[in-house]
């Protein structure tokens, strides 16, 4: 399993090949720094310990500091852990963007925007009441939520009103539309969870599409490569 | 830093060629219509009504009469299927949005007062 750290820098719209107006988002994903391998015989698993954002060195604590000189690392503010790394990577590489390819399809994992105390309303997506027909002081409610003197109780999970967002969710299956390995930049088609400035994760996506090929399966791929020939 | 970046990927879609045109002006948009795999133009001519939006946002509405109806198309400024905007004749208007001629019927909906030109005495003498 491939995956990045990155950071939303907000969304836009591009034009398409055939001149579609399509919305993206862009992620600032790299350079990503590779902190540790863990392998099966040495941790009981295996993994890839990636790191992204550097900063100063005073700015981490000791013990940390430590462990990253130690696998010959750079200062970073966040580092996350990939399990089965799909790419040969040893400790001090740095690896970006290029780990994937327009066309691709990643899952995007984010922490989403924190709403605060929101009603059933916006939470739960409840009709609500009419805002006319003689309506008065119930329009936004979630109406009853029990039954009588049996059950007598209210059912567990019921859905009510209270705190919405600042959850960690996944977008899965969103395309790759450009990757641009200069600027460390991916644009994806869409929107992915967070606020502009988060973190997020980019990884394969783990339920593709029907009939996805890699990259260099593709037809339309295949096809430059003979008539180069 | 975040805007400098979205700023470039939006100035990267930005039209080749500039379309200068303003609101009064009549107008012959160019749009690549697709049939099948075969691609011609299209012209959509009209008066342009307004003008919305800045940057890659920015679409402009036409206003034709066709066939006795009015006819209103709005088009993306920097759409690469908008191939050129033809200024057939320059207007002259107080309005940024022309949104009165909707209520006009005949010679008056289609056109809009001309622009003059101011000529030097000497390009006059020319005329």
């Amino acid at each position: 399993m491939l995956g990045l750290i990155g950071k939303k820098l907000g969304q836009t719209r591009i034009y398409d090949a055939k001149g579609v107006m399509t919305s993206v988002t862009i992620v600032l994903a790299g350079p990503n720094r590779v902190l540790q391998c863990k392998t099966q015989q040495s941790d009981g698993y295996n993994a890839v310990q990636l790191g992204f954002d550097d900063q100063k060195e005073q700015r981490l604590t000791k013990p940390l500091l430590g462990h990253i000189k130690k696998q010959n690392g750079v200062a970073v503010k966040k580092i996350m852990e990939f399990r089965d790394f799909t790419k040969d990577v040893k400790p001090g590489d740095v690896v970006g963007v290029g780990l994937f390819a327009p066309g691709d399809y990643i899952d995007a994992i984010g922490v989403t925007k924190g709403r605060g105390f929101e009603g059933v309303v916006a939470r739960h997506g409840f009709r609500g009441g009419d805002s006319t027909h003689g309506a008065k002081g119930w329009h936004r409610r979630g109406g009853a939520i029990g039954q009588r003197l049996f059950p007598g109780t209210v059912m567990r999970g019921m859905r009510m009103p209270g705190h919405l967002g600042q959850v960690r969710r996944t977008t899965q299956n969103l395309q790759v539309l450009q990757v641009r390995e200069e600027e460390n930049i991916i644009l994806i088609r869409g929107a992915i969870p967070g606020s502009e400035g988060d973190y997020v994760v980019i990884r394969e996506s783990k339920k593709r599409p029907k009939g996805w090929k890699p990259h260099a399966d593709r037809p339309e791929n295949k096809k430059a490569e003979t008539k180069k020939k | 830093m975040n805007q400098a970046i979205l700023d470039k990927i939006e100035s990267e879609q930005y039209r080749k060629t500039p379309a200068n045109f303003c609101v009064g002006d009549s107008v012959r948009v160019h749009t690549k219509v697709v049939e099948g795999d075969k691609e011609r133009i299209q012209i959509f001519s009209g008066v342009v009504i307004g003008r919305r939006g800045h940057g890659l946002n920015e679409m402009f509405t036409v206003r034709r009469i066709s066939y006795g109806e009015g006819v209103e198309r709005v088009f993306p400024l920097h759409s690469p299927r908008v191939e050129k905007v033809e200024v057939e004749r320059e207007g002259s208007v107080r309005r940024a949005k022309l949104t009165y001629l909707r209520k006009r019927l005949g010679k008056g909906a289609t056109l809009v007062k001309e622009k003059e030109t101011k000529l030097s005495p000497k390009a006059k003498a020319k005329a």
